[in-house]
């Protein structure tokens, strides 16, 4: 059974996401301009006509290129507003570029937002069952699923009471064994999952960086230093929706940062 | 230590996003949108059921109550109208339990049309799902709602002894076409109010003022030679295909025309906005 070989994998069923030249703009309609009145009396006063496109755009992404294959770890750094979000929406497939192309294989999971899918007004069971059918998991894997969460989370006779009377700490773990239960073959990761990592529990770490070492593709995006060092091998700086720099993970950062930096530090 | 579920490793998901903007290349994901809502059809059947049993979590009757207040309305109204109309309780009163009933799942189906996206647009901001599948959403729930009420027809049948007969069969046409109406409704409301937020007010005002001209509480033929105005009152022609047949009558061929005229503009308007703002959705939300 191992006699397959690499080359057959990598055509057929290897898990690999390719950017070209990914363009996104966003529309922004702030305050009246998002009204119909205000549609409406531009048209009467005809400047629809001479500027059909009269609208705010921010220039969200910028002709963005990449492609990662089997095994690559990407970091996503830049200040705040520079696009990393926006790019790991738009791989994720909610956002669709205006130009440019994306192309992702394989089954992919997004870990954007942290209550995702969660309601407060279920019980934890029926967040559960709702995430595993998100995820399109047929019948006994979201038995499986349950199960997991269930001894993951820890929370007993919780499980079947609706999320709002949870304690702070108990949505936290039932959010984070939700979001980990599932393995992707690609897994995006937005760094909101690391905020508390300081403090996370020790099964949680573990559980994490099970999860990312299972997925074939991980594409991060975090502010933290050591995060991008100990799981990436690759990182991409973003600044206003544009690559400014693409390479070795100690390299880009030693430019972000000013100062060099090593895995070792 | 930790226990994995992979995604199933039959189907290789794969994901291609052009921003290909022919005709033909927005009907076919127009169309792959709608093929994989019907393919999550597990889901959206439970998010509905969810969004109702949420809605009277807690409450003793649950949903029930949903049968209690229309039971309650069409008891207190009954009364009262057929006075007013100088109408037999036994003529009016099946007749307002069936209009109030059905009328009350258009209106409310029009109404939560709107916000078909805008209420779910956490979901939509961090999962990639078929947007139809928000449209189904609504339209599922609001069955749930109707088939609630439906007790109330079937109590005030029983309880005066009017059967309609056979006829009640030519009312699944009818229906058949208010399922596909119904989606293409929360599909075209559920697009436009997301993009504009005034919409849903002036939605509301139209569906008050239609309760009053489409003769949902009085009957068309008190209209008497007038009737033919209803010809153009596209929330007639559509209450009236389901509800003459359980009335025991059949509604005139002129009713149906309109009412299929009526659905093939919807249905065209939806699906060529759909197919057209589907991938800007997401922004809007």
């Amino acid at each position: 059974m191992d006699t397959v070989p690499e080359a057959v994998i990598e055509a057929s069923t290897a898990a690999r996401i390719d950017a070209e030249h990914v363009n996104v703009d966003f529309p922004l309609y702030h305050g009246n301009a998002r009204s119909l009145k205000r549609m409406v009396f531009r048209t009467v006063a005809g400047r629809v006509a001479t500027d059909p496109k009269h609208r705010v755009v921010v220039q969200a992404l910028r002709d963005i290129s990449f492609s990662l294959r089997r095994g690559d770890r990407l970091g996503l750094i830049g200040g705040n507003g520079a696009g990393k979000t926006t790019l790991l929406r738009t791989l994720a497939g909610i956002y669709e570029p205006q130009a440019g192309r994306v192309h992702v294989r394989g089954s992919l999971s997004a870990l954007l937002d942290p209550n995702l899918g969660m309601n407060l007004d279920l019980t934890g069971r029926e967040n559960i069952v709702l995430r595993a059918m998100y995820s399109r998991l047929e019948r006994p894997a979201i038995r499986q699923l349950e199960e997991d969460v269930a001894a993951f989370a820890d929370l007993g006779e919780f499980l079947d009471m609706p999320v709002r009377v949870y304690s702070s700490g108990m949505v936290v773990r039932l959010g984070f064994a939700l979001a980990t239960a599932i393995r992707p073959q690609v897994l995006l990761m937005d760094e909101w999952f690391l905020a508390g990592d300081a403090s996370f529990m020790e099964k949680a770490r573990v559980r994490l960086e099970d999860m990312v070492r299972g997925a074939e593709i991980l594409v991060l995006s975090t502010h933290l230093t050591e995060v991008v060092l100990s799981w990436c091998t690759r990182v991409i700086w973003l600044d206003q929706g544009r690559v400014r720099a693409d390479g070795p993970a100690e390299a880009v950062l030693s430019e972000y940062l000013g100062h060099p930096v090593s895995r070792q530090a | 230590m930790t226990f994995a579920i992979q995604h199933r490793a039959s189907p290789v998901c794969t994901l291609d996003l052009t921003p290909d903007v022919s005709f033909a290349a927005r009907n076919r994901m127009a169309l792959r949108d709608l093929a994989e809502t019907a393919r999550l059809w597990r889901l959206c059947w439970t998010l509905a059921w969810l969004d109702i049993r949420l809605r009277y979590r807690g409450s003793m009757l649950g949903p029930f109550w949903l049968t209690l207040s229309t039971t309650a309305m069409v008891a207190s109204m009954g009364v009262i109208y057929a006075i007013l109309f100088h109408m037999g309780l036994r003529d009016y009163l099946p007749f307002l339990a069936l209009s109030l009933v059905l009328w009350g799942y258009l209106s409310a189906l029009v109404t939560d049309g709107c916000t078909s996206y805008t209420q779910v647009e956490g979901m939509v901001r961090s999962v990639r799902m078929p947007l139809s599948l928000y449209a189904a959403r609504v339209v599922v729930r609001n069955l749930l709602v109707l088939a609630h009420n439906v007790v109330v027809i079937v109590a005030v049948y029983a309880l005066l002894q009017v059967w309609p007969g056979a006829q009640v069969l030519f009312a699944l046409p009818g229906l058949a076409l208010w399922l596909i109406d119904s989606l293409a409704v929360c599909l075209l409301l559920g697009a436009v109010c997301a993009r504009f937020r005034d919409i849903p007010p002036i939605i509301g005002s139209i569906m008050q003022m239609a309760f009053f001209i489409s003769a949902v509480i009085w009957k068309p033929s008190q209209l008497h030679a007038q009737a033919w105005m209803l010809a153009f009152n596209p929330f007639f022609a559509m209450l009236e295909i389901v509800r003459a047949p359980l009335l025991g009558e059949l509604p005139e061929l002129a009713t149906w025309a309109a009412a299929l005229g009526f659905s093939a503009a919807l249905c065209g308007a939806s699906w060529l906005l759909f197919a057209r703002v589907r991938n800007r959705i997401a922004f809007w939300v």
